[in-house]
């Protein structure tokens, strides 16, 4: 009888350590429910597959302490003010809402929602519950100027770039500051596609470029299209924003690679803890968080195609700016036109960088607009 | 300078298709606005293939299917239910958008041998000319052969002038004894295929890769191609040519450093093709038998 009872008491204890188990797992931190917005699909093997690999890593290292919904295809506009107010209705708790165009209609619904916490990529305009967030893409750009200038022959740089707005000139002006840094006598052409992503124009305005001679193409435009061109032309480029050396394995010197995954699950911890904020207030030009290679929000693929020296040049540059040696806008500046820009001994400061409307000598040409 | 009208060549080459493809589509009283979605079918297709079988020849095979396939959707709800062409169209380019972005999932981020180039013996080699006319892909040759047939078609073919006749009155074609169904499932299949081929050369040649939406507007040029050379085919190769050296010219201004901005030069493609179509309904209003009379209406053959 007593070992019949011992028995039903160890059943009983087993039952209710098992249910103890399922409970706690359940109850132990409701998961953190996250949005993300985004502007293409991870298709685009570019800018979004990026952010998209940057919410695995969210997915990686939280598992179901958090639950995310994705909307892909928004469009920048009334569609993405819908699209991100659905999203705080959803209970979602932080959402990042990831390209530049979104900036208002996040600013719009986080009015609304004041309780529910905004992360904006790449803006530079926030409030008491919207953050920005957003990669010194510049940095990489300086890297490729310095490969650019060791390595081409015709002393001719093509660069492909979407729109002028600051966040591109900046970067041809970093690579400009770049490829001064080694060669004094090449120079920088650029063609405007006036769109992020199309391929075939992409491909003709690379075309264009190796025909008027350019030897090393760069772009800030979204798909592989250019380095393909350039792989079939036996002319080299660099990457944008993802690795593509799968497209053009003998073209690509390396690529600059957006690197948003710690960025997000910094923030989600934040939220968690508590201690999640939106920085140093409005006057910070660039948002809180203007993460580069030495944050490791931007990372460099493998240096390939280039001799050792040249690797061991760039490699140089990289250390050169992780550790704050380099200061790619120092005086003295000088812009396209003799113009001076600042005088030795100061440098750009973060918001003069996003008033940018000027080419640095080595660009050839004027900025449109 | 003959690396950029090369350029200018393969940048027009899908227009030319997908337009040629539409033009006999609306000869026969079709307006499909579908093109666009038929030529990213055409686009994924083709890559697919070329990856599974290897060959960039079965490439434009599919391509074309593929192109046929939507075609033949649209031909259903619009021949045989009769619904309306300008909402199915369009309905079919957002429909093939997310479907092409659903089935190309899995080629993201591969890329294929490109079409190889085919030199016509001695030909090649003349000067300049043998580069740019004799140095070229399959599917160019192929374009070209398929606007001199369809010229001879339309014009001398007695099957064209009943393909004409359907589209500018199909009650009298059918009176006649005509199956008006049956030929407008038939152009809007070519028109398919055409543009599916069309498609396809972009990963095939322009741009080895796939990735959504990669035609990026293409389509709705062709159709603007169609208008602009008010329904002859030659003037499609023109048409093209034009807006392909506009494209290029701008990107060469670009590069040279021309006073232009970018954004006025970026334009100028669409605005030659704005003022083409104004200086053809000029003239349309004069003889009025440049459109297909019975273009975009339905047809009840129980009437």
């Amino acid at each position: 009888m007593l070992k019949f009872c011992m028995r039903i008491f160890s059943l009983f204890a087993l039952g209710a350590s098992v249910l103890f188990f399922i409970f706690n797992s359940a109850f132990a931190g409701t998961p953190t429910k996250v949005g993300f917005v985004y502007l293409t699909t991870p298709g685009d093997h570019g800018w979004t597959y990026a952010h998209e690999l940057g919410k695995q890593m969210v997915e990686k290292r939280f598992g179901n302490d958090v639950k995310i919904s994705v909307v892909e295809n928004v469009p920048e506009g009334p569609d993405a003010t819908r699209v991100i107010r659905e999203l705080a209705k959803q209970g979602n708790e932080i959402i990042f809402t990831t390209s530049f165009g979104y900036m208002e209609p996040t600013l719009k619904v986080a009015k609304e929602f004041p309780n529910v916490k905004f992360e904006h990529i790449t803006g530079y305009k926030r409030s008491k519950n919207v953050a920005t967030g957003n990669i010194r893409f510049y940095e990489g750009r300086y890297i490729q100027g310095v490969v650019a200038g060791l390595m081409t022959k015709t002393n001719k740089i093509g660069y492909i770039a979407a729109y002028p707005i600051a966040e591109v000139i900046m970067g041809i002006n970093s690579f400009a500051q770049g490829l001064r840094s080694v060669n004094k006598d090449a120079s920088i052409s650029v063609i405007w596609a006036n769109t992020w992503y199309d391929p075939v124009k992409e491909a003709d305005a690379a075309k264009v470029h190796i025909a008027e001679g350019a030897d090393i193409l760069a772009q800030h435009t979204d798909s592989p299209a250019m380095l393909q061109i350039a792989e079939k032309k036996g002319v080299l480029g660099f990457g944008q924003s993802t690795d593509m050396s799968a497209f053009a394995p003998k073209a690509q010197l390396f690529a600059s690679i957006n690197n948003w995954g710690p960025y997000y699950i910094r923030k989600i911890e934040e939220l968690k803890s508590g201690k999640w904020n939106t920085g140093d207030g409005p006057n910070h030009w660039a948002g809180n968080d203007w993460g580069g290679l030495k944050a490791e929000m931007l990372l460099i693929s493998k240096f390939q195609n280039m001799p050792d020296s040249v690797a061991k040049k760039a490699q140089e540059a990289l250390d050169g700016l992780k550790s704050g040696k380099i200061n790619i806008f120092a005086g003295p500046l000088v812009d396209n036109t003799g113009k001076e820009i600042i005088p030795a001994g100061k440098s750009l400061d973060d918001g003069a960088l996003f008033r940018m409307n000027y080419y640095l000598k080595g660009v050839n040409g004027k900025v449109p607009g | 300078m003959d690396a950029l009208m090369l350029t200018i060549i393969a940048t027009s080459i899908p227009l030319l298709l997908a337009a040629t493809g539409e033009l006999i589509t609306e000869k026969s009283g079709v307006l499909n606005l579908g093109v666009e979605g038929m030529m990213l079918s055409g686009a994924v297709g083709a890559l697919g293939a070329v990856l599974w079988l290897g060959n960039p020849y079965f490439g434009i095979i599919a391509g074309g299917l593929c192109g046929v396939l939507m075609a033949s959707i649209f031909s259903i709800f619009t021949i045989n239910f009769m619904t309306n062409q300008v909402a199915t169209g369009l309905g079919l380019t957002i429909f093939a958008t997310g479907l092409t972005g659903l089935a190309g999932a899995p080629l993201v981020g591969k890329t294929v041998p490109s079409l190889p180039k085919i030199e016509i013996f001695l030909l090649s080699d003349i000067p300049f000319v043998g580069e740019i006319l004799f140095k070229q892909d399959f599917i160019a040759y192929l374009s070209v052969a398929i606007i001199i047939f369809i010229t001879y078609f339309l014009k001398y073919s007695k099957s064209g002038i009943v393909l004409r006749a359907v589209g500018d009155d199909h009650q009298s074609a059918h009176s006649v004894g005509y199956p008006v169904k049956k030929i407008r499932w038939y152009a809007t299949c070519f028109g398919g295929m055409c543009a599916g081929i069309g498609g396809a050369y972009i990963p095939l040649v322009l741009t080895p890769h796939w990735s959504e939406g990669m035609t990026a507007g293409r389509g709705w040029i062709a159709l603007a191609l169609v208008v602009f050379a008010s329904w002859i085919p030659w003037r499609i190769i023109v048409g093209a040519l034009i807006f392909g050296g506009i494209t290029i010219a701008q990107l060469v201004g670009q590069a040279r450093g021309w006073p232009i901005p970018s954004q006025i030069l970026s334009m100028m493609p669409y605005l030659a093709t704005i003022v083409a179509l104004t200086m053809i309904s000029g003239r349309i209003s004069k003889s009025n038998s440049v459109v297909p009379a019975s273009l975009g209406k339905p047809f009840f053959d129980t009437q």
